[in-house]
This record gives C-alpha cells, sequence and structure tokens, in this order.
C-alpha cells in the first residue's frame, strides 16, 4: 500500500515527493478539516429531500417529484432561489448581532463533526474528552437562538428565543446523565474508545434505557417535533427565524437539518456501534457504509416521528423532562452503575483479549439487560398506579358535578381543589 | 524572547479575546452586547485551556460558563427593563468600588507579579510538573483521601444547599 497516496498517508507522499514537511502537514490538515465540515453540508442537501419524501409518504401525498428525477434536485434549487431572495434587515435590529447569529448557527453544527470517527483511521481528532466536548459545543447552539431572537427586535422571535432557553436547559439534563451510562460501561470518553468498546456488543443492548433517553433528549435540543417548541407555526409564526430572510434563513434551515442528522449519527456512534461491522478490520473504509446504515436507521425513524407525533405543550414539555425524564435517568445511573461493580466483581466481564468477542459479552450484557427491564417494569408500574389515581379523582369528580347540577341546575361550578 | 510559530499566534489571539472582549463587558453600554462580548472573554479563555494541554478544563470552561452561567445572564438581562443605550449610572457608589478594585489589583500584584519578577522571583519558568494528568487522574484525585476530597465534597454540599435554597425561595407559600 506504500505506493498509492491516500488521506492517510498524504503527508508522508508528500514529503517524499519533496514537499517541505511543514506546509505538507499543514496542507494534509486542511484538507482533513475541509472534507469533514464538507460532508455535513453536501449530505444536507440531500437530506432534505428523504426528509419532505418520507414525510410526504405518511401523509399520504407524493413529495418533490418535479425538479431533476424523483425530484432529487428540489433542495439544490430551493437553495438557489434562497439566494436570490432580497436580504432584508429590519429597522430595529441590532445588526451585527442580527447577522452574528446565523454564523454561529451553522458553525456550532459544524464543529461537532470533528470529533465523529466515521472508520477505525479517519477520525477529525480523537479528543479524549470527546463526550465532553459533544455537551460544550451544543452549549453554544443555545446562544444561537437567543441572539437571533432578541436582535430581531420582534416579540415572536423573542417569545421564542425564552422558550429555547427553557427547553434547551432543561433536556441538557437528561442527555448528560444518559451519556454517563456507556462512558461508565467503556470507561472512557473518547468517541472513538466508545466505539472500540462495542466492537463486542453494541451499548443499546447493555444500556437500551440510556439509549432512549439519549435520543428523546437530542429530539428536543434539536428541537424536532413532537419537541418543535422553538417554531411553533400556529402560535408564535416560526419562532426566533421569524425576521430572517435570504440565504441567512437558509443558513437557519440549513443548521436545524444538519444539526439533527448529526445527533443521528452520534446515536449511531455512541449507542449503536458505530463503524463496527463485518470485515471493517480488513477494510476499514466500510465502516463509512455500516456508520451510514446505522445512521439511516435512526434518522428514518427520527422523520417517521416527526412526522406522526403531534407538538407537546410547554408545560407538558417541562412536565415531562423534570418529572419523568430526569428521575428515570438518574435512577438508571445508579442501577447501572452498582449493576458494572457488581459484574466487575463476580468477574463477568470478558477475559483480556476477549473484549471483540460476542460469546464473552454475553454475561454482563445479560446482566445489565436485566437491570434495564426492572427499571423499565417498575417506572411502568407506577405510571400505571398513577394514571389510575388520576381517573379514579376524574370519576369521583365528574359524580360530585351531576350531584351539584342535580341540586342546583343553574350553579355549575368545579368542586374546590380542582 | 518569544518564540514566533502556530501556538503563539493563537496565544495572542486568544489573549486578543480574554482582554478586548473584557474590555467591551465594562466600556459598552448595551447590557445584551456587554454579556455576549463576556461570552467572547470566557471563550478565549477555555482557548489558554488548549494551549496549555489542558481540554478537560476547557471543555468545562465552554459547558459551565458560556452554556450555563452565560446564557442564565443573558436570560436575566433580556428580561431587566430598558436593557438598551442606559444614560445614567444607576448605582453611585464608584468611589468605594474604585477603593475595591485597587486594592484588589495590589494584591494580586504583590501574590502573582512579584513571586514571578520581583527581586528574588525566579526569571525562568519552572515545570508544575512532567506528568501530563488526564481525565482517569482527574476524577481519582477527586475522591482520594489525601488529595482533593474535602474540597470536592464541600463544593457538593455548598452547591445541594444553594439548590435547596432556590427552590425554597421559588415555592408558593402553601
Amino acid at each position: 500500500m506504500a505506493d498509492v497516496c491516500s488521506i492517510n498517508n498524504l503527508t508522508r507522499c508528500l514529503i517524499e515527493g519533496g514537499m517541505n514537511p511543514g506546509l505538507a502537514n499543514f496542507i494534509s490538515i486542511l484538507l482533513g478539516v475541509v472534507a469533514t465540515a464538507t460532508l455535513p453540508l453536501v449530505t444536507v442537501i440531500f437530506l432534505i429531500w428523504v426528509e419532505r419524501k418520507i414525510a410526504a409518504r405518511v401523509q399520504d401525498r407524493l413529495g418533490p417529484n418535479r425538479v431533476g428525477p424523483w425530484g432529487l434536485l428540489q433542495s439544490v434549487a430551493d437553495a438557489l432561489k434562497l439566494l436570490t431572495k432580497e436580504d432584508i434587515t429590519p429597522l430595529g435590529a441590532d445588526k451585527f448581532i442580527y447577522n452574528l447569529a446565523p454564523i454561529i448557527a451553522f458553525a456550532s453544527i459544524v464543529l461537532l463533526w470533528a470529533v465523529v470517527p466515521f472508520t477505525p483511521l479517519h477520525v477529525g481528532a480523537n479528543l479524549a474528552i470527546g463526550a465532553l466536548y459533544f455537551m460544550a459545543v451544543g452549549s453554544i447552539a443555545t446562544i444561537k437562538v437567543m441572539v437571533a431572537g432578541w436582535s430581531s427586535n420582534n416579540k415572536y422571535a423573542l417569545l421564542g428565543a425564552f422558550r429555547t432557553i427553557a427547553q434547551l436547559l432543561s433536556y441538557e439534563v437528561p442527555l448528560v446523565l444518559a451519556l454517563i451510562v456507556p462512558v461508565m460501561i467503556a470507561g472512557t470518553m473518547s468517541l472513538q474508545e466508545l466505539t472500540f468498546a462495542q466492537q463486542g456488543m453494541w451499548f443499546v443492548f447493555m444500556a437500551p434505557v440510556a439509549a432512549l433517553i439519549f435520543f428523546i433528549a437530542n429530539l428536543a435540543e434539536v428541537g424536532r417535533a413532537p419537541f418543535d417548541l422553538l417554531e411553533a407555526e400556529s402560535e408564535i409564526i416560526a419562532g426566533y427565524n421569524i425576521e430572517y430572510s435570504g440565504f441567512k434563513f437558509g443558513m437557519f434551515m440549513a443548521a436545524e437539518f444538519m444539526h439533527a442528522f448529526t445527533i443521528c449519527v452520534l446515536t449511531a456512534v455512541i449507542f449503536l456501534g458505530g463503524w463496527s461491522g463485518p470485515f471493517v478490520h480488513e477494510l476499514p473504509v466500510l465502516g463509512f457504509v455500516w456508520l451510514g446504515l446505522k445512521t439511516a436507521v435512526v434518522y428514518i425513524f427520527m422523520l417517521v416521528l416527526r412526522a406522526t407525533v403531534p407538538r407537546v405543550r410547554i408545560d407538558q414539555l417541562m412536565a415531562f423532562n423534570w418529572k419523568f425524564l430526569v428521575p428515570i435517568s438518574i435512577v438508571n445511573l445508579l442501577v447501572t452503575a452498582f449493576l458494572l461493580y457488581v459484574v466487575r466483581a463476580l468477574g463477568l466481564t470478558p477475559a483480556p483479549g476477549q473484549e471483540y468477542n460476542f460469546v464473552a459479552n454475553l454475561p454482563q450484557t445479560i446482566v445489565l439487560f436485566v437491570g434495564n427491564l426492572v427499571v423499565v417494569g417498575v417506572v411502568v408500574t407506577m405510571i400505571r398506579n398513577w394514571a389510575r389515581r388520576q381517573r379514579l379523582g376524574e370519576e369521583a369528580r365528574s359524580l360530585a358535578l351531576v350531584a351539584v347540577e342535580d341540586e342546583n341546575p343553574a350553579a355549575i361550578t368545579l368542586p374546590a381543589g380542582h | 524572547m518569544l518564540e514566533f510559530n502556530v501556538q503563539t499566534l493563537a496565544f495572542l489571539l486568544f489573549s486578543l479575546f480574554v482582554l478586548g472582549g473584557a474590555a467591551g463587558v465594562v466600556t459598552t453600554r448595551n447590557l445584551i452586547h456587554a454579556t455576549l462580548y463576556l461570552i467572547l472573554s470566557l471563550f478565549g479563555v477555555a482557548g489558554l485551556f488548549v494551549l496549555m494541554s489542558a481540554p478537560f478544563l476547557a471543555v468545562v470552561q465552554v459547558v459551565v460558563y458560556i452554556g450555563a452561567i452565560a446564557i442564565l445572564i443573558v436570560f436575566a438581562v433580556m428580561l431587566t427593563r430598558s436593557m438598551t443605550r442606559l444614560r445614567d449610572l444607576y448605582n453611585h457608589q464608584w468611589a468605594a468600588s474604585a477603593v475595591v478594585a485597587v486594592l484588589l489589583f495590589v494584591l494580586l500584584a504583590v501574590g502573582v507579579i512579584l513571586p514571578v519578577w520581583g527581586v528574588n522571583g525566579a526569571q525562568t519558568p519552572t515545570e508544575v510538573s512532567d506528568v501530563v494528568a488526564d481525565t482517569v487522574e482527574l476524577g481519582k484525585a477527586l475522591v482520594d483521601r489525601n488529595q482533593y476530597v474535602l474540597p470536592f465534597e464541600l463544593a457538593s454540599l455548598l452547591l445541594t444547599a444553594a439548590m435547596i435554597g432556590a427552590i425554597v425561595v421559588a415555592r408558593d407559600d402553601e
């Protein structure tokens, strides 16, 4: 393979070709950065078409079908159209910040791709703190919405921004708590190391509850239905980006689609084994294919969810997070930590050198999976009891209402305590 | 003296972020702009941490200061009345704050600058440690009886107390 020049050995190739080592290093790093940053941008053009097609099929429509074969070029046409639109800045807007917001929106998503491991060899930066980096960059996304909402000088935009803070800050709590579980199992925060730790068994089987919470919390972070309160068309028209036109709006939209796609990639990396699959160690480029397939599964699931689930109210959103997701994630974290300790004390972990073996991973997976089942069982029982109490209370209240109506039909009031 | 390479360039850029951002915070009259300058300044500090081979601290700086504290400040500022074009000083205690600022500066000068550049100061930078600590060691140091377990527990206690206090304050009287 020494004769073939590829991105992996580009530096050595260039130096052997007689180039200054510093310059050669710079060029190969620059190419890597450009490739990593361009990949999501190009992919998102195609993904908008996928999203519109799937949403159309769910709603019994055809979707885009005019521009290009099967409407494939529709997104390209839309992007070109956005470029020709008038670029409007509202009179009362805070100009500098107003123009800065789309750039922050875009950059905060592209930055996430720096730590995504595509194959055993191809990873932008194998940071030892990759999982934490993901959280840090994700929190920058909050700033873009705030800045855009405030600088537009529009009350609907500001209302959208207020909702965003509440939503994004709240859902970061279960997100972190769910992210700790795979980190705890693998004993590392590097995303590449996390993928290597899943060679024998994917974490989704060891920690299904954490995987589900991670996915739900991420949906809320992205602002996808059923959590699309930031841009609820029927309530606050378009949310924080209401005043933006032309390509600045396009940048917000592309950033949103890209964010949705990025969290699917990260879910695939953290819980579905990332690039791992058959023959990937013999031919590392296959990692792209496996990672792409896993991402597609998560992405299509998300799209169907978006097309079928109605939007939640803001109070439901908050109650769901603080009274449901956060307690479950804390309990799940404690149970997993305890079980991991038990597994290690009993020696059920794979023997050294056997970590990649599927069978050697089975004992600890079964223990952790049963632990997750217990958590789910307890939660479901509690919800059932709570729902029964609600129902009984409801019946008692309607009985009381009927009694009041019988005595005095004019005064229909709810009993005290409602 | 200063060797000019990419690291120096990055150091100068991040220092510019930190100092320029800090200057912007205190000079601008627009509170939202001040908050954004603060975020820029905090971001510069994160960059400096990266240059000092402390990526964990850098990321924590972004998560805690930019992701949480700065956003809460923005939220508070947005709810403040007349947040732009402030004309008057609301607070007439500038004399007292000037004294405090001078005292703080003197303390910093005595505590930080003199030991390094003073009469008997160490002229050459000394290596604090030749071991590059990773996150695992940091985690172990926080729960090690001989290292930082006491400050760690005290900080946790303080945060818990603050959280309970916040709940009590926000709670309706029933």
